[in-house]
């Protein structure tokens, strides 16, 4: 078995940050208390998503100027794994608020952009495969991705400073504070956790890629 | 710039000749607000919003949703050849904004009528829903534009659109709040500012995106 140096990597800070996640110090906070830990998988969720789907984008605007296949195979792909991880970030989003806020869902601001982005991205699949025509289909989907990523950056940064909210990092910023992470868990959320589940993301979209693009050439030698 | 004006010429003239589609959203309003009133009676400040900008949002996509479907596959390529793509988005988006302006009045003379008026301050009210209903056509033609070519009927345009709207819709319920009182509030002209960025946004993308989708 032959594995490229950044998947060996992706192994590596994977099986540290699971460790090191649970078993590393963390300051006692009221209420937190070890919930705090969802910072390495949680928070680590939606800056995956976040760097796929605007991956996804350069691809469809890539697509667009070139009119190259595969291209559209990559921004599709890409928004998959974005799709992947946007509902893993939701979830354990909602187990977290279960013991913090007392309840799974509570409409918070937060919730809601991230709720609206997977409705967008879902909206994009299905539109994808309401058509047949391959060139139409990656047309069109390239066109209404690059549509609806600029609609949801206006989300992300207006709705979170139109309804109050408790998540933490405060009112006003989309996702977290940057300055008050203790330092302990700095120093594993930036190196370690945060590309560590954004490898494994690409790991999983190249894989994917490999088998469309097989896929597709198949179906082109048929 | 005369190519726009003699498209959007086309497109009034469609209307009066054909008068189906103008009087048929307008029948569609009606009766929706009429069984609203049915069903609710006359409802407190907060619904009554909430369920204006409701009516708005599906007389949006009823209203604009043919401006792209009611064209036949010749008659596009007609109009590619003898103007450009950009022009057509752009007469496109000038008679659908002139026509849910016009909706848009239409729909709080009979909001007023059957639910009751809660609004104190008319004219600002007027200018919020005018601006409203721009934001919502102007999205909303571009998405028919992409439901049309996928060769899909209004139902992939909701699905395409109600994610893309919420902001925009929670905006202007936020701005529209501010009509029933005589208060003014300092963050009123800010969400008027930022609702007119997002309509440049849509404007420009539209220019930009739609000449792919005509391509065939």
């Amino acid at each position: 078995m032959r594995l490229s140096w950044w998947k060996i990597l992706c192994i590596f800070l994977l099986l540290f940050i699971s460790i090191a996640g649970f078993l590393g110090g963390v300051p006692a906070k009221p209420i937190l208390n070890e919930t705090i830990r969802n910072l390495y998988f949680h928070v680590a969720m939606w800056f995956g998503m976040m760097i796929f789907f605007i991956v996804s984008v350069v691809n469809s605007v890539r697509y667009l100027r070139t009119g190259k296949i595969r291209y559209d195979a990559y921004s599709v792909e890409y928004a998959n794994t974005g799709i992947l991880f946007g509902i893993l970030g939701l979830v354990t989003g909602m187990i977290w608020a279960n013991f913090t806020w007392g309840k799974a869902w509570s409409n918070d601001p937060k919730q809601i952009g991230a709720a609206i982005a997977l409705l967008i991205y879902f909206a994009y699949l299905v539109l994808r495969n309401s058509m047949v025509d391959l060139d139409k289909r990656a047309r069109i989907s390239a066109v209404y991705n690059i549509f609806a990523f600029a609609m949801l950056f206006p989300t992300i940064w207006i709705i979170p400073r139109l309804v109050e909210s408790l998540h933490p990092g405060g009112m006003g910023n989309p996702a977290l504070n940057t300055d008050d992470i203790d330092s302990r868990m700095r120093l594993l959320f930036w190196p370690v956790a945060v590309p560590a589940w954004t490898l494994l993301g690409v790991w999983i979209t190249t894989l994917r890629i490999r088998l469309k693009l097989l896929e597709d050439q198949k179906l082109n030698h048929a | 710039m005369k190519n726009i004006i003699s498209l959007f010429k086309k497109d009034l003239l469609l209307e009066f000749r054909q008068q189906y589609t103008f009087y048929g959203i307008l029948l569609y309003v009606a009766s929706t607000i009429f069984v609203l009133y049915l069903a609710m009676g006359q409802p407190e400040d907060l619904v009554w919003n909430g369920l204006f900008w409701m009516i708005q949002l599906f007389v949006c996509v009823n209203a604009v949703a043919k401006s792209f479907l009611q064209e036949s596959r010749g008659r596009l390529l007609y109009f590619y050849s003898i103007a450009g793509a950009r022009d057509f988005i752009l007469s496109k988006l000038l008679f659908n904004s002139l026509l849910m302006a016009l909706l848009s009045l239409v729909t709080w003379a009979l909001f007023s009528l059957l639910l009751g008026n809660p609004v104190i301050n008319g004219l600002r009210f007027i200018g919020i829903s005018i601006l409203g209903g721009l934001g919502l056509s102007l999205v909303f033609t571009f998405l028919s534009a992409i439901a049309a070519k996928a060769q899909q009927n209004a139902a992939l345009m909701a699905i395409l659109g109600f994610p893309l709207i919420v902001t925009q819709l929670l905006l202007m319920m936020k701005l529209a709040n501010t009509a029933f009182s005589q208060v003014i509030q300092d963050s009123l002209l800010m969400i008027v500012v930022l609702l007119i960025v997002m309509d440049v946004l849509v404007i420009t993308l539209s220019i930009i995106l739609f000449p792919f989708l005509w391509k065939d």
